[in-house]
């Protein structure tokens, strides 16, 4: 009780109840527009946030983080475009909804949902802070080390049909970090005798570049879209609630997976989206009705993917390890302000990440009460022309890079790496691996460097049990994923055999064929289950 | 006709094989400058050496850029990835515009080159409706408004407000 009370203290100030505000609505604003989404919006805003207090600063990024989602659900259902990339899968059942005449049905229920998703995510987490508090602590530096680790391996494997180059990518981001003063040893490392690499490149450089410049090229060099919105009807805004209450099962287990899939570095929102829509699919009394406009569906999807934010928060607060693209930005802010987030933050200012969590809590009310009243308002943002959009966010990045260090070569660098985040986006590879690559190799140096100063023989390193749990896990990945890769590939050859023009002798063919004569009515089914899955990761 | 191979492959064609050629050359470039960029310290672990994590990045771009190359569907270039790359080279526009801005915000101040630079970009990607270019004289106001005035985010004045009378100079660097 004392430590809430403590708590809403911190909360109780007019520049916090602002950026909680312009944290709801600017993130609502942000989702709701197609092509600009939460991760470029706080890449523009970080380097304002340096000036603010570190929990007016988080709030107002995690009120972006938060409530993009709620926003990203109205062009989803409406014009069957989602507004965030996670909210796709909320086309699949918001749509048809909007199509068969209940467009006011089809956003309530995906703004309860999504209301129910972070609630419930607070709340768990509120509740499971004591123990993480007690867990925090027994991470040292080689379990941070191992953990960080794991996350990146995490983010690889989680690039299905890329692995590879998310791996390279990955190491690419790790190169990145080790360019310029070596902390030690002060040697230069890849400074090529340039002064503008000797203080090495800045994150939020390489971030902005990445995900706000490259969204701008993208834009400007796209094709204005004639978008037509559909008029609100079909029942009322507040029904949504009432729905949901039908549906508490679904509910429920769906924001389960969002907290348990959130708190896991790399998996994030696609994952738990993936795993509660099939779970709400197979375990419905209509399964057809998924994908035609299915309530159950729309719930799975929405609740899910709001409760993953204030699930992503605990590897970054309890052992600063970002999990994904979001966290990693939010990092910056802590180290800015000498915040060192990780188990001391747990032990020592447990008043502070609680504080966080309630403001995360008020955010949803806020961003319920205004998307319930200004709907019809904000539906018209949709129709802001993709190129003009385009101008908008180059002019906001140039705030972003320049307020920075006043440096024009940040600048270049930034412009460097917009076109360079404009091919990967170009040639659908992701970029959020080298983000990653970029904090995790830097915090992977620094605990190995401290970890292995302390051990005899690299065994050494995992004779803790947290430490042994966490290896342990990374082995089990990598062996999961070589089996994947594994299956995969047994896979394409069968399927590459049964295209086959050239004569094979009979006894291989047997041979080869034996596996695929007897799956091929576990196949068909399989193969009608997986549509979803199929048409969810070609979406991806 | 298209492969299963190709089929299965994520993403677009287009542009893949270059792109994993160059990423594999740059990788293998730096990597050959390990010994003159980096040090290898004496009297110090393995594990702590300057040279390990920009080994273990650039030997990591190296293995899984080269494998990612080698299980690639395609061996040879297209039309369409010549076409890719004439669009790539096509953002190199807007770079320059952004850079262009970079540039003149020193000299000119920060609200009257945002001023120039939105509406004179959205002009240059056809729009014409009075409403749009006002919008964007709007929007480049709001911008300056917001950021520079109540968020007092770093952007030095320009140069052409040394111009200005004192105390118009002082509200003109603090403020625009």
């Amino acid at each position: 009780m004392d430590l809430l009370l403590s708590a809403l203290d911190i909360l109780m100030r007019w520049d916090v109840a602002l950026a909680l505000l312009v944290g709801s609505i600017g993130g609502v604003l942000i989702g709701a527009i197609p092509g600009v989404g939460p991760a470029v919006a706080i890449a523009i805003l970080l380097p304002a946030t340096f000036s603010m207090d570190p929990i007016v600063g988080l709030t107002v990024l995690l009120g972006i983080y938060g409530s993009s989602m709620y926003g990203g659900s109205i062009p989803a259902i409406l014009i069957n475009t989602p507004g965030t990339a996670v909210n796709a899968l909320t086309t699949y059942d918001g749509y048809p909804m909007t199509a068969r005449g209940e467009p006011k049905r089809a956003l309530s229920l995906a703004y309860s949902s999504s209301f129910f998703g972070g609630i419930f995510s607070v709340l768990c987490l509120i509740l499971f802070a004591p123990v993480l508090a007690k867990v925090a602590p027994m991470f040292g530096s080689r379990e941070i080390f191992l953990a960080a680790l794991l996350g990146i391996l995490l983010v690889i494997v989680a690039h299905r049909g890329q692995s590879l180059i998310a791996g390279a990518l990955a190491c690419f981001g790790i190169f990145l970090q080790t360019i310029g003063m070596e902390p030690v040893k002060y040697s230069q490392r890849y400074t090529f005798d340039q002064p503008f690499l000797q203080g090495g490149i800045n994150l939020i450089v390489v971030v902005l570049g990445l995900f706000a410049l490259s969204q701008a090229f993208v834009l400007l060099t796209s094709e204005d879209e004639k978008i037509r919105t559909t008029r609100l009807r079909g029942g009322g805004l507040f029904q949504g609630l009432r729905e949901l209450a039908r549906h508490p099962r679904v509910a429920t287990v769906s924001a389960s997976f969002g907290v348990l899939m959130g708190m896991i570095p790399g998996v994030g929102e696609f994952t738990a989206q993936f795993m509660s829509y099939t779970y709400a699919q197979r375990s419905s009394k209509r399964p057809q009705d998924f994908g035609r406009g299915s309530s159950e569906g729309l719930i799975a999807a929405e609740t899910s993917n709001n409760a993953v934010p204030a699930a992503a928060m605990v590897p970054l607060l309890a052992l600063g390890i970002p999990g994904e693209a979001l966290t990693a930005m939010m990092l910056s802010v802590f180290y800015v302000h000498n915040v060192v987030p990780g188990p001391g933050l747990f032990q020592n200012d447990m008043d502070f990440v609680v504080a966080l969590y309630l403001a995360l809590l008020i955010l949803n009310v806020l961003v319920l009460v205004f998307l319930l009243f200004a709907t019809k308002s904000l539906i018209q943002v949709v129709k802001i022309p993709n190129r003009f959009l385009g101008v908008c966010i180059l002019a906001l990045s140039f705030v972003g890079v320049y307020s920075l260090r006043n440096s024009a070569t940040d600048c270049v660098l930034a412009a460097v790496f917009g076109v360079v985040g404009y091919i990967l986006k170009r040639l659908s590879l992701p970029s959020v691996p080298i983000i990653l690559g970029m904090v995790l190799g830097g915090i992977m140096e620094v605990k190995l460097r401290a970890g292995m100063a302390r051990v005899k023989s690299p065994l050494d390193m995992i004779d803790r049990p947290v430490a042994f749990i966490l290896f342990l896990i990374i082995i089990a990945v990598l062996v999961m994923h070589i089996r994947r890769v594994w299956l995969d590939r047994r896979e394409l050859k069968e399927a590459e055999w049964q295209f086959k023009r050239r004569s094979t002798s009979f006894g291989a063919m047997l041979l080869r064929r034996r596996s695929s004569f007897l799956m091929e009515r576990g196949k068909l089914v399989r193969a009608r289950r997986l549509e979803w899955f199929r048409r969810l990761t070609g979406l991806f | 006709m298209a492969t299963e191979r190709e089929r299965r492959f994520v993403g677009p064609r287009r542009g893949q094989l270059i792109f994993a050629l160059g990423f594999v050359a740059l990788s293998l470039l730096l990597l050959s400058q390990i010994g003159t960029q980096t040090i290898w310290a004496n009297k110090t672990k393995f594990f702590a050496q300057p040279r390990f994590w920009p080994g273990v990045g650039l030997g990591g771009m190296v293995v899984l850029g080269g494998l990612h190359l080698y299980r690639l569907p395609w061996r040879r270039f297209t039309a369409s990835d010549r076409a890719e790359v004439i669009r790539w080279a096509q953002v190199l526009e807007y770079t320059l515009w952004f850079l262009v801005y970079v540039l003149i915000v020193p000299v000119i101040g920060y609200l009257l080159s945002t001023l120039i630079f939105v509406p004179a970009l959205t002009w240059r990607m056809g729009y014409r409706r009075p409403l749009i270019l006002w919008a964007s004289v709007v929007f480049a106001l709001a911008v300056v408004v917001l950021f520079k005035t109540f968020l007092s985010v770093k952007i030095p004045g320009g140069l052409i407000y040394d111009y200005l009378p004192g105390a118009l100079r002082s509200f003109f660097i603090l403020y625009l």
